[in-house]
């Protein structure tokens, strides 16, 4: 994935970092929580969510059980309305395709739709290094690139930015991009939109090639869907000669009739809106009408190795709509760059691990940025079972195993680190097979108990600084039901 | 071997498992028209929320349209040309963007010079146009939203994008559906479509949602009637 967050530290140290950034916190608040009534509301206005939810989760997982299949028609339906279908294994593939794509047209600039998988992929500064500047067109993504910062949220990524930040970003930097903020600009946030419209328009107006990603591709039909709210999104795809859409290959459905379960979930879960204000459908090229030049990037980059668990395949239903990460405390806490990826919150807590590998002190800290409460899956759209993933790779990173790594098998070993989690759990194992062994231990903690410290010694320690240590009863249970015949005899 | 080979083959054996929904090997998918993909998506959902009149379903339009910003206008067929004359007066356009097929009556009585939409305008030039005035091919009541699918009265996509002001004429109740499915079903993929629920806005500052950036920043849609 994207080489920005090359050399993050683990997500503990992020997150201590984080939280102590008072002002990141109150602006984490004051968004997620906005956002969270929001969507509560705009979700219970149809009464048939929980049928739409199963829905979408299954037409995600039929499709990609027959990811191949339907893949193959995409392509052809693609082709046949006009456009050009590429594939690309990983992040360099792709934006090697996507710089020569550019770079055969002529042109050293190009505007951007906001997309998750150019992200990924870092294909910003995959450009740059070819002498290609990409203008980021979304607000949000505006005021990241303009901040030189990195996103922390997948719809909103400068959620951690306040309107004051904002205000001060703009007047600081908009003159060396291009059209720079007018005289006076205060924080109001129509004020800043309006900024960002007068700043981009002359982009928009010039530009001759666009980059896109899709949130929908019906292998039907070959139709492309981005689904959006400022109107950038129509810019970028309709004023351009060319236009360029990278897309991860999850993001196919199999039926132009697909679409009326996600247009219905997408907008209320992201956004909290009955439906987002622009949404864009098209199919090729069409005479007189766009772009005249459709290339269409089908991105792996780690996605069929994700494929490739059955229990964190899952994962690669998200449509993302970021639901999960309004409603995680740990990310209400720790904000998005301490997930040191573009995707980061719940969702990101899995899809990185699983996309990337756990190879990094990063990645195999990530699925324990969780206190499993479980708010993830319940807002999921397309209910992917977060919690249930995190404890798969945790379990993973602890005691390895076989996983997929660029389409092969390999033996992760265990973890260092977790080397005192599996003596305990070694020791369990012992013990609960051993009745005998068992009560004599239990009897043994029971007449001690007096003299139990009350944090773990040697590498409990760090566990238990910041938990209660259960209390041992003074009898065991099964003494207990022995001695009063289950409670019968309460005299005893 | 290439990507595409590659990426198959990847795929292929990360379902080698064999654990699919009824743990059977692939087969034919929706393009046949079989049951396997209709089975597994099991379509409980509703087909639309309520049952409504045909008059209370263009009722929810415009207050759904008019709950996210858009300026919702009745009119009867007779009304429309000073209807629309006077919301361009208002708005002070000295020139119209027409797509070609527009009723040519709906403008009739509009003072604002007629531009068309042809294919050799460049984005600035569009820019410099104050309004444009289309049709819609569908609007959908539970959302408020009009679609636009480039047909004769509605024009090329950037028409009712660069311009500022955009007047949508939506016939009543032909052309208003109660909900998303149905809407899908009239829509034909084919085409370029564009749907739009209320003016451009954005939600980027503080979660906050804020009308008006880059698409038109008045939208407004006038429901006609035959009487």
């Amino acid at each position: 994935m994207s080489g920005t967050f090359v050399g993050m530290p683990a997500f503990p140290k992020a997150a201590h970092e984080a939280v102590n950034n008072t002002t990141l916190r109150g602006n984490l608040r004051h968004a997620t929580h906005t956002i969270r009534t929001k969507r509560a509301k705009a979700v219970a206005e149809v009464s048939d969510w929980a049928e739409l939810r199963d829905a979408g989760k299954r037409i995600k997982d039929h499709t990609l059980r027959h990811l191949d299949r339907y893949l193959v028609q995409l392509e052809e339906s693609v082709t046949a309305a006009g456009g050009v279908v590429h594939w690309a294994a990983d992040a360099e593939e792709a934006n090697r395709i996507v710089t020569e794509l550019v770079r055969a047209t002529g042109e050293s600039e190009v505007v951007k739709v906001k997309s998750m998988a150019t992200q990924e992929i870092g294909l910003n500064e995959a450009l740059e290094a070819a002498g290609i500047r990409a203008y980021e067109t979304d607000l949000a993504e505006l005021i990241v690139q303009l901040g030189e910062d990195r996103p922390s949220h997948i719809l909103v990524p400068a959620i951690h930015r306040n309107r004051g930040e904002i205000r001060d970003i703009f007047v600081r930097e908009m003159g060396a991009w291009g059209r720079a903020a007018p005289e006076g600009l205060t924080d109001t946030p129509a004020e800043l939109a309006e900024a960002a419209r007068l700043h981009l328009r002359e982009k928009f107006l010039r530009a001759k090639v666009g980059i896109s990603g899709a949130n929908f591709m019906v292998a039907e039909t070959g139709t492309l869907v981005v689904v959006e709210s400022e109107g950038n999104g129509r810019m970028c795809l309709t004023l351009p000669e060319t236009l360029i859409s990278v897309v991860g290959i999850e993001k196919v459905v199999p039926a132009w009739r697909d679409l009326e379960v996600f247009l219905q979930t997408l907008p209320r879960s992201s956004t909290a809106e009955r439906m987002n204000p622009y949404t864009s459908m098209w199919t090729g090229t069409t005479d007189g009408d766009g772009p005249r030049a459709l290339h269409l990037v089908l991105l792996d980059n780690g996605r069929t190795d994700t494929l490739a668990d059955e229990v964190g395949r899952q994962a690669l239903r998200c449509i993302r709509c970021s639901a999960c990460l309004n409603v995680c405390p740990v990310y209400e806490r720790a904000g998005g760059h301490a997930y040191g990826s573009v995707y980061p919150g719940p969702i990101g807590a899995i899809l990185s691990p699983q996309l990337r590998g756990t190879a990094s002190e990063i990645d195999a800290s990530l699925p324990y940025a969780s206190s499993l409460c479980g708010a993830c899956y319940e807002v999921c759209p397309v209910a992917i079972d977060i919690p249930e993933v995190l404890v798969h790779l945790r379990e993973r990173i602890a005691q390895g195993g076989p996983v997929t790594r660029e389409g092969n098998t390999v033996v992760l070993r265990p973890a260092r680190g977790h080397a005192a989690e599996r003596a305990a759990m070694r020791a369990a194992r012992w013990a609960l097979g051993r009745p005998g062994a068992l009560r004599a231990g239990q009897r043994l903690a029971s007449r001690t108990r007096r003299f139990h410290p009350r944090t773990l010694p040697g590498p409990g320690r760090a566990w238990s600084g910041s938990r209660e240590l259960p209390a041992v009863p003074a009898e065991s249970f099964r003494d207990w039901w022995q001695r009063t015949r289950g409670g019968k005899d309460v005299t005893k | 071997m290439s990507s595409r080979d590659l990426i198959l083959g990847r795929v292929r054996r990360a379902l080698a498992d064999g654990s699919g929904e009824d743990g059977a090997p692939p087969e034919p998918g929706p393009e046949d028209g079989d049951s396997s993909y209709e089975q597994a998506v099991g379509r409980s959902y509703l087909r639309e929320h309520g049952a409504r009149s045909p008059a209370e379903t263009v009722d929810l339009l415009a207050e759904n349209l008019a709950d996210y910003r858009a300026i919702v206008h009745r009119a009867t067929e007779e009304e429309l040309p000073d209807l629309v004359a006077r919301l361009l007066d208002r708005r002070g356009s000295r020139q119209v963007l027409v797509p070609p097929g527009l009723p040519s009556v709906w403008l009739s009585a509009a003072d604002p010079a007629p531009v068309d939409d042809l294919a050799g305008s460049t984005p600035g030039e569009l820019d410099a146009v104050g309004s444009v005035v289309t049709g819609c091919a569908v609007a959908i009541a539970e959302t408020g939203t009009i679609v636009l699918d480039g047909g004769p009265d509605q024009g090329r996509r950037r028409i009712t994008l660069v311009p500022d002001h955009h007047i949508c004429v939506v016939r009543v109740p032909g052309q208003v559906v109660a909900s998303v499915p149905q809407a899908l079903g009239r829509l034909d993929p084919t085409r370029p479509l564009t749907w739009i629920s209320g003016p451009s806005a954005t939600s980027d500052i503080e979660l906050d949602r804020v009308e008006g950036v880059h698409g038109p920043r008045t939208l407004e849609v006038v429901l006609v009637s035959a009487d």
